[in-house]
């Protein structure tokens, strides 16, 4: 059986900045746990010849040139921007967050 | 914010053994950022310096630099540090808007390097090795600035404006073991600790390191435990440590600090820090909480960096001499005293020096220019020593001088017009006719006429008495209006008076 806990799903959320309802949290825990338990399953077979792996396609060293390109010019870069000052992006107040 | 209480020093080692951790951030010097190919420059237009990548704007995907790669193969090398035959990166996620992204992209469990160690010289010449954990790969974060409130600061802010033309610089992150048995050196040994990853990343080439620009930037971890206790004690982290002094000076406040709560029968919190230059002081940042919880996992977008042997071994190479070996060993090819030898040293110009006397200047006559003169009129301009002339021009004006076309007080007018940009010294002597009278027959009627003006100063000369010809050679000399060699002057000025 899954060790996930509605504790640790609220956590989560949390984290994630996503609002949960109470059943959300409820039927997210319990389909977070069918996933755990069936990369449970996969463990099991994995033998210690069998390399981790993080990527499905097996490449490797892909590597751009030290060489500038086009930029975005200030307009373009604050175009999508819910607010701005004219030159840099503007965001509510942090409060009391901090790096 | 209240004053903390600080125990003194002496007492506060007495009773504690302080042990240190470092993190320090090295900005790479690439032309681009780490995974786009904006210029990897953020002075200017904010906003300007960055692609849809650095925005993270949907659809476009980073490229790792090949360059920043190898910078950050080569520190790791310089660092003593074993290269990992395979790394890979991971998305570090929190909500912050100083990356549009809402996660940086660094390395986790996979860093590019790891297990080294760095010697390190204190004042006195005793060495320190500085275990190192790890090096790893990142990308720098945009610029805030908070608006409203009293102070500028976040507290209070009403809002804040993002500039990301940082954000995605390449960054190396340097990490330290627990650094246990500096005693009472801590605070000396935090300085020189990021005093030589400063010396070792500039001998690479490879940092601006410029610490008042954030190029190099500390974190320091400070602990205390009482003598003889294993576990280690609660550390807090100090942030925004951004001179060498200031490294020295909060590593001594936080174990004067930690030691007096201690001493008070309180208790550390694990936080933030934040060192204040103005206040010589730290204050709390926010605890170490949830909001540490990043939640790392490999990086979808980007691929293994799995570094070839012979790439390796090529830049193992290509390394340059440590630093603190290279300054034992110009130090004695000069043959300069400590004192000489610091004087250069404390004001960054072994590599001038260095360059002068390679090409041809004698190692006094090189340093006596750059301490000297060099370093006075770039004071008085507010520049760099190093950005007002080369060192080959230094060595051309010593040679003017040691070949007797120059004196030292022409070679100064020399040296003001070549900083000025009227080309080289030689240059400057002929368009300015500033070289020494080298012709006797005009020197010889100059003083022939001194010594006539001096009928007293002629008789003692001649009554053997060397030390009246001062008068003679100032009368020439004025005459010649400085443009003559003092020590010919002399010379000639005995000979006629013999005559």
């Amino acid at each position: 059986m899954s060790e996930i806990t509605q504790e640790q799903v609220a956590h989560l959320a949390n984290l994630a900045r996503i609002a949960l309802t109470p059943q959300e949290i409820e039927s997210l825990t319990s389909e977070l746990g069918s996933i755990v338990d069936n990369v449970a399953k996969v463990s099991e077979v994995a033998t210690p010849d069998v390399p981790a792996t993080s990527h499905p396609i097996p490449l490797q060293n892909v590597y751009r040139d030290d060489e500038p390109g086009v930029t975005l010019t200030s307009e373009q870069a604050l175009a999508g921007a819910p607010d701005h000052d004219g030159s840099r992006f503007r965001v509510t107040a942090i409060l009391g967050e901090e790096q | 914010m209240a004053k903390a209480k600080l125990m003194d020093f002496d007492k506060a080692l007495e009773l504690f053994e302080p042990v240190l951790g470092f993190e320090v951030h090295v900005e790479l010097n690439t032309r681009t950022k780490m995974f786009s190919t904006a210029p990897n420059y953020f002075g200017g237009e904010p906003n300007t310096n960055i692609t849809p990548v650095d925005l993270g704007l949907p659809g476009s995907l980073p490229v790792v630099n090949g360059q920043a790669v190898r910078y950050s193969i080569s520190l790791g090398l310089a660092l003593g540090c074993s290269i990992a035959p395979s790394s890979r990166f991971a998305r570090k996620n929190y909500f912050y808007p100083d990356l549009a992204k809402n996660y940086q992209i660094s390395q986790y469990d996979e860093p590019i390097a790891f297990e080294g160690s760095v010697d390190v010289e204190l004042a006195d010449g005793r060495t320190f090795t500085v275990p190192i954990e790890r090096a790893h790969m990142e990308e720098d974060a945009g610029k805030l600035t908070h608006v409203g409130g009293a102070t500028g600061r976040i507290q209070g802010a009403e809002y804040s404006l993002v500039d990301y033309n940082r954000a995605g610089v390449p960054l190396v992150e340097i990490v330290t073991k627990p650094i246990f048995g500096a005693g009472a050196d801590a605070p000396e040994l935090a300085k020189a600790y990021v005093a030589t990853i400063r010396d070792i990343v500039v001998a690479l080439g490879i940092s601006d390191a410029r610490m008042e620009r954030g190029n190099l930037r500390c974190d320091a971890n400070v602990s205390l435990r009482p003598y003889g206790q294993e576990k280690l004690g609660t550390r807090t982290e100090t942030k925004n440590v951004n001179s060498l002094r200031s490294v020295e000076r909060a590593v001594r406040y936080e174990i004067q600090r930690q030691a007096q709560i201690l001493a008070d029968g309180g208790t550390i919190i694990q936080e933030t820090r934040h060192w204040h230059e103005d206040t010589g002081a730290t204050s709390a940042g926010r605890p170490k909480s949830d909001a540490d919880d990043y939640r790392y996992f490999p990086e979808p977008d980007l691929l293994p960096v799995v570094p070839s042997a012979e790439l390796i071994e090529e830049l193992r190479a290509a390394l340059p001499e440590p630093p603190a070996a290279r300054r034992r060993r110009l130090k004695q090819e000069w043959g300069f005293t400590d004192l000489e030898f610091q004087d250069v040293q404390n004001a960054g110009l072994l590599v001038e020096v260095s360059e002068t006397v390679a090409a041809g200047a004698s190692p006094q006559a090189a340093r006596k220019w750059w301490s000297g003169e060099i370093s006075r009129l770039a004071n008085a301009r507010g520049a760099e020593a190093a950005s007002l002339v080369s060192p080959s021009d230094v060595a051309a004006l010593v040679s003017l001088i040691d070949s007797g076309a120059l004196n030292d007080r022409l070679a100064r007018q020399v040296l003001e017009g070549v900083i000025d940009g009227e080309g080289s010294p030689q240059k400057v002597v002929d368009a300015r006719g500033l070289a020494v009278v080298s012709d006797d027959g005009a020197l010889i009627a100059a003083i022939d006429e001194a010594l006539a003006a001096q009928p007293d100063v002629l008789a003692k000369i001649k009554d053997g008495k060397v030390q009246a010809a001062g008068a003679v050679i100032g009368a020439v000399m004025k005459a010649m209006k400085g443009q003559a060699d003092a020590a010919r002057v002399r010379e000639l000025v005995i000979e006629r008076a013999a005559e």
